[in-house]
């Protein structure tokens, strides 16, 4: 009876886990690969990848969140995405239907030329960078679970992410300065 | 605040976090759902090898119930997200939410 109860408690933690996070997971894809398709692609291939090694995964997690873990499984879809296919991210905010469904009215008018210079200026980054941005930004992550995504120390993750806002502030002033 | 403006609040409202499609949702449970579903048999088919033993004839039993509960949780993730969406958008949302488990509980049965 043992196994069974141990079954049973796994997918009812695999389903807490999916409830959870299903949108982080899609977000990250989103964010990293530009278009809706393939982020359903790679959210999809996460969730059942991670259903796999839940079990190793949640023992070996020693009760600490397993959302950096989930994140690196998508990480992981996502370099093997660019690298098999040679491709380059797109930037979501040319997708007019998106940006209709994200900000109100006002913010069209006063700021889309900004956010989409915003996410032109991240897709630019360094994968490294961009994707630090996209963890911290889109899914509130914090360094702590940003560095154990991207198998990093804290200090290390620390400077990325302060690297990355100057390098994209930097180049949203040159942009602005043309 | 630099004459760019807040680079970090312009980076939340650019990145702000976005909702999957129903359609997702749907085939990802389904894909689960058979995933549990094979792990319940297998385990199932474990426990029968084990029936030899008097002492176990109670545990295959156990198997299929627990095999049936995994399925169950996946379509009561199905049901929370459908009462969500009664909330907002009224009386559709409940005819449609009703559906949606209905079909989950079919496929419990028939699998």
């Amino acid at each position: 009876m043992d196994e069974v109860a141990h079954r049973s408690r796994l997918d009812s933690d695999f389903t807490e886990l999916y409830r959870s996070h299903l949108r982080d997971v899609y977000s990250y894809a989103y964010y990293r690969i530009g278009n809706h398709h393939d982020a359903e692609d790679i959210t999809e291939q996460t969730f059942l990848q991670a259903y796999r090694h839940f079990e190793r995964a949640q023992l070996e997690s020693h009760g600490r969140p397993l959302r950096p873990w989930l994140i690196r499984i998508a990480h992981n879809l996502a370099a093997n995405y660019y690298r098999d296919r040679s491709r380059r991210p797109q930037i979501p905010l040319e997708d007019a239907a998106l940006v209709s469904a994200l900000h109100d009215t006002e913010e069209l008018v006063q700021g889309r030329q900004r956010l989409k210079d915003v996410l032109e200026g991240v897709a630019k980054l360094p994968e490294d960078r961009r994707e630090a941005l996209i963890m911290r930004f889109s899914l509130g992550m914090d360094n702590k679970e940003i560095a154990r995504a991207l198998d990093r120390t804290e200090g290390a993750t620390k400077v990325l992410i302060h690297r990355a806002i100057k390098q994209l502030e930097q180049g949203l002033k040159e942009g602005g300065d043309e | 605040m630099s004459e760019l403006g807040d680079v970090e609040s312009l980076l939340r409202s650019a990145l702000r976090p976005v909702e999957p499609a129903e359609g997702l949702s749907d085939r990802l449970e389904r894909g689960l759902s058979e995933i549990t579903g094979a792990a319940a048999e297998e385990l199932a088919d474990t426990e029968l090898s084990a029936m030899r033993n008097p002492r176990n004839w109670g545990r295959p039993v156990a198997a299929a119930v627990v095999g049936g509960a995994a399925t169950g949780a996946l379509v009561l993730v199905r049901a929370r997200q459908r009462q969500k969406k009664r909330q907002a958008r009224g009386l559709r949302a409940v005819e449609k939410g009703v559906q949606g488990v209905s079909a989950g509980l079919r496929r419990r049965l028939g699998g």
